[in-house]
């Protein structure tokens, strides 16, 4: 993870390409991030970097964190997230903004997904139900069909794919191309969707 | 919201397009590139429905092509999109004539609005 800034996801909308193809596109309102803590092998045992994200009120931080952000000389912030191996010679209580993205053209973001609840192998797993109505069965259109067999092995297996929880899980889409870095709003547009709902947070590394 | 719009005003290539609304009958030019020649389609209909706001609004233009009803969803701000002129303008009470597509011969014509286009020329 060389280098990278947490953010929030906007929303979606298209813009047209230099080619005149109209292009789907995410907004990423990216950084401005404070580095909060500085991590090195002598005193952690690895190296990183930590960054802030997101201006909270005094009265919502406990002291404890309130000291961590006062040694970076920053206001409280909301979302603290350690980058590992961080590719750059920053200090503490420096800005790093969306200027970060300029040159690149492709970034990784992570976001957790948005929360589906408790659903049916069709949705979850991408089973395909029994598909049919007919030959006599009438109710049960999208179950996961029979398992455990017979008097071998009669159990079923350990990670046999069933309902449960869906969504809510962290996960990062790579290799997202860059449309365009609005340094005066702080914006990144990238192609494509990504995980979360809107107003989430994001961790963007390239 | 705001952000997004600030999004799309840094994509966006101004472009004046005439006002128009559903029931309209218009004819779009629409830039074709055939291998490296680029050439203008004229496409004629009665507009059904606009639709979207800012850099992802649309439009729908439906047609009668050799007794087939065809309709055609344009992106407003498409830059192939050469020109849009304002044939006739129509006189219907919703924003959204899908009723449009039940009807056939003299019943599908739309009242002309006759005053504005007067003003206009």
């Amino acid at each position: 993870m060389p280098q990278g800034l947490i953010g929030r996801k906007i929303g979606m909308t298209s813009v047209f390409g230099e080619d005149g193809k109209n292009i789907p596109c995410t907004v990423i309102e990216a950084g401005p991030c404070v580095v909060t803590q500085v991590k090195n092998a002598d005193n952690d045992g690895y190296t990183a970097i930590q960054l802030a994200f997101d201006d909270k009120k005094e009265k919502h931080t406990s002291r404890p964190m309130m000291g961590h952000f006062q040694k970076a000389n920053t206001t409280p912030k909301r979302k603290v997230v350690e980058f590992r191996d961080w590719n750059g010679t920053n200090q503490l209580g420096d800005v790093i903004t969306v200027d970060l993205f300029n040159d690149d053209r492709w970034v990784d973001v992570t976001g957790i997904t948005k929360g589906k609840g408790f659903q049916g192998v069709v949705k979850r797993h991408g089973f395909g139900g029994v598909g049919g109505q007919t030959h006599g069965q009438h109710n049960r259109q999208r179950h996961p069909g029979s398992m455990g067999a017979s008097s071998f092995p009669s159990r079923v297996f350990p990670g046999k794919r069933l309902p449960g929880r869906t969504g809510g899980d962290r996960v990062k889409i790579m290799n997202l191309r860059v449309l365009k870095v609005i340094p005066e709003s702080n914006l990144l547009l990238v192609k494509g969707s990504i995980p979360g709902a809107k107003g989430s947070y994001l961790i963007i590394e390239k | 919201m705001n952000l997004i719009k600030v999004a799309e005003e840094s994509f966006a290539v101004k472009k004046e397009h005439p006002d128009f609304k559903s029931g309209d009958t218009v004819v779009v030019h629409y830039k074709i590139i055939e291998g490296n020649k680029e050439r203008i389609q004229n496409y004629r209909g009665v507009v059904i429905q606009r639709k979207g706001t800012g850099a992802t609004e649309t439009f729908t233009v439906r047609k009668i092509s050799s007794g087939v009803g065809v309709e055609r969803i344009f992106p407003f701000h498409s830059p192939f999109i050469d020109q849009i002129e304002v044939v006739k303008e129509g006189k219907v009470r919703r924003a959204r004539i899908y009723y449009l597509r039940d009807l056939t011969g003299k019943k599908a014509r739309i009242k002309e609005k006759k005053r504005r286009i007067d003003t206009q020329q």
